[in-house]
């Protein structure tokens, strides 16, 4: 009566001792609370019938909600070995129901989810772990061989392309660098004032910053920004050409893409890594200055020069090498994310993400090891 | 077997099993395309079409078996051997798959900077050669992410003309194309095959596309893993196997009459 308002309900008679008919009425819409088999499955415990039909002459307008009810209870009758006869829902539900059992389930298409003893799994972690290392070996030892023939003057890239790399990694970056680097000078000085103001000993600010700046936090923090910035443009660069094909295309026309695509992009970094170290460097002194300057009511001259009598060439040195290898790191890490990328895009943003994770781990490894080095040697 | 045409045998599979990791895709493929031919390789989806391309181009390395062009191992040759045997063949991926960062005059003429030894001048007038060819005179300097999906098709064709190739090998050249544009590509297909006297390629399940241009084909079995046909399409529509002729009439012989099979 109230057909096609009422919410959705379920309500049983018997027909005899035999027959049980399940009343259906309201609107079947896709929603929360809907009667779910479960109701018939106790009705159906309670006076086992042989026959189950339906009635939904109160029944308004229904969607796949009765379909899923439909095939559930089907399925529970199955079991229980009651019959089901559907005459009594609508003709489209009926043909609905049909197709979806036209074609039998297939055979292991539904993927089982077995989970191993927590031993196994840390064997098959272990054993999972060896295929990266090898593929970055090999990687690395590709890339070896391009640099070879890039030396003999057979790889071949595009002039063009590689200037283009050079802007993006080179003065496109200046803007973040700049920004980066007077905050961690000004940061530098800031701590190192409070410290060493309690000793009179502000001058030393200069010393601070300037010894920071041109060994480590130059060179570390140019690093992290173009893992960030560079590192990943190249991942998801590479990765989206993989996916669209473009990497395959220059294969089958006999170019190597080691050489046309990551040559390039690993000497662009290389080139301005150091250049970017430099400026990085200066911008920061200039930071420490503004606190040395402004707050510490230092001369600008003095600060200048206490900074020039600080830093050594030898420290400048070192932080310019860092750099440089630190570019290599995150093209190699960039490169190698992106070649290995799968083919969804999906697995672009995957790749991107791992290249910034692999170079920053890449670059914190090395910065450890150059500092025990660097010691060992006494630079 | 069947398509014993005019000529001499240009593209030989011998025993190809195709694998990833430890599942097999096909097994025991086994066929010939002569000079000339415009070969199909047709199947239902996910049945290895394209794998078997990427291994015919030496994309994907064959879990066992060889491939031979003219007489000569392509499975077996070293590196070196091999790129120079990549040169005389012509690809055309499923989306064109131009590089993006260059124009299309770019796109044809890198092929041509790196294995001639043609001035930049004559490499253009090459490259709106080929482009004139595919119908895209006066798109030069456009770049592909400019141009739409049918145009950038044309384009990698072109590219995949640059150097004259003896074999061209197509990856579905109708898929998102309208039915007028991928028609004139069949088209296309025909009068290169006519007038360069090249062999082709082409992985395809187009039957209209199928019909129109191929004079040999293999057809790839999905349930069975391996091929079960060979031989002209119009003459595996009469006389094929029951699965084959289903294909190539979208299902018909699967109709009442099947049981005459």
């Amino acid at each position: 009566m109230t057909a096609d308002a009422g919410s959705p309900t379920l309500s049983f008679s018997r027909d005899g001792d035999a027959t049980l008919v399940a009343h259906l009425s309201g609107r079947w819409h896709l929603q929360r609370d809907m009667p779910s088999a479960a109701a018939v499955e106790r009705e159906l415990a309670a006076t086992p019938p042989t026959r189950l039909t339906f009635d939904t002459a109160a029944l308004g307008a229904w969607d796949s909600s009765l379909l899923t009810f439909a095939g559930d209870v089907t399925e529970l009758c199955a079991r229980r070995h009651v019959t089901v006869e559907r005459d009594g829902l609508p003709t489209g539900a009926q043909r609905l129901l049909a197709l979806a059992e036209a074609v039998p389930e297939r055979q292991g298409a539904r993927q089982g989810v077995t989970i191993p003893p927590w031993l196994g799994r840390i064997g098959l972690s272990v054993l999972a772990a060896r295929a990266p290392v090898r593929a970055m070996l090999g990687f690395i030892g590709e890339i070896t061989l391009a640099l070879g023939r890039l030396a003999r003057r057979r790889a071949r890239f595009r002039v063009a392309d590689l200037l283009l790399l050079i802007q993006q990694a080179g003065a496109d970056a200046l803007g973040i660098i700049t920004l980066i680097s007077f905050l961690v000078g000004l940061i530098l000085a800031f701590v190192g004032a409070v410290q060493l103001e309690q000793f009179g000993a502000a001058i030393y600010v200069a010393n601070l910053v300037g010894i920071a700046m041109v060994r480590e936090m130059g060179a570390m923090m140019t690093g992290i920004v173009m893992a960030g910035r560079t590192g990943a443009a190249y991942a998801a660069q590479l990765g989206t050409m993989k996916v669209t094909q473009e990497v395959d295309a220059l294969t089958t026309m006999g170019i190597s893409p080691l050489d046309f695509l990551v040559l390039p992009r690993m000497i662009a970094l290389c080139l301005m890594m150091p250049l970017l170290c430099v400026y990085s460097d200066v911008i920061g002194i200039v930071g420490g200055a503004t606190v040395g300057v402004g707050m510490l009511k230092l001369p600008l001259r003095v600060y200048y020069d206490q900074t020039l009598a600080a830093v050594t060439v030898k420290d400048l040195a070192g932080g310019i090498f860092k750099a440089s290898v630190y570019g290599v790191l995150i093209a190699v890490a960039g490169c190698l994310r992106g070649m290995q990328c799968g083919n969804s895009s999906s697995a672009v943003g995957d790749a991107a993400t791992s290249a910034v994770v692999t170079g920053v781990v890449f670059i914190v490894s090395a910065c450890g090891i150059f500092a025990v080095v660097f010691y060992v040697l006494g630079i | 077997m069947s398509s014993a045409s005019d000529g001499r045998a240009h593209v030989v599979v011998r025993d190809l099993t195709m694998a990833y990791g430890s599942f097999v895709l096909m097994r025991d493929l086994n066929f010939t395309v002569n000079h000339g031919d415009v070969f199909v390789v047709m199947g239902g989806s996910g049945c290895g079409k394209s794998t078997l391309l990427r291994h015919l181009i030496g994309l994907n390395e064959p879990a066992r078996g060889e491939i031979w062009y003219d007489g000569e191992n392509f499975t077996a040759a070293d590196p070196a051997r091999r790129q120079q045997m990549l040169r005389r063949f012509g690809v055309l991926y499923q989306s064109g798959a131009l590089w993006s960062s260059m124009t299309l005059a770019e796109n044809i003429g890198l092929p041509l900077g790196e294995y001639t030894d043609l001035a930049p001048a004559q490499i253009r007038e090459v490259a709106s050669l080929k482009l004139a060819l595919v119908g895209l005179k006066g798109f030069e300097d456009f770049y592909p992410s400019q141009i739409s999906g049918g145009m950038q098709k044309r384009a990698g064709l072109a590219r995949a003309m640059a150097l004259d190739p003896e074999v061209l090998f197509f990856d579905e050249p109708s898929a998102g194309l309208d039915p007028i544009s991928s028609s004139l590509l069949d088209d296309l297909i025909l009068e290169l095959r006519a007038s360069l006297g090249a062999t082709i390629v082409v992985v395809t399940h187009e039957l209209a596309s199928i019909f129109a241009i191929a004079t040999s084909s293999v057809y790839l079995d999905v349930e069975a893993r391996t091929m079960t046909a060979l031989g002209p399409p119009k003459e595996l529509l009469r006389s094929g196997n029951e699965s084959v002729r289903r294909f190539l009439s979208r299902g018909g012989t699967a109709a009442p009459h099947a049981a005459t099979a």
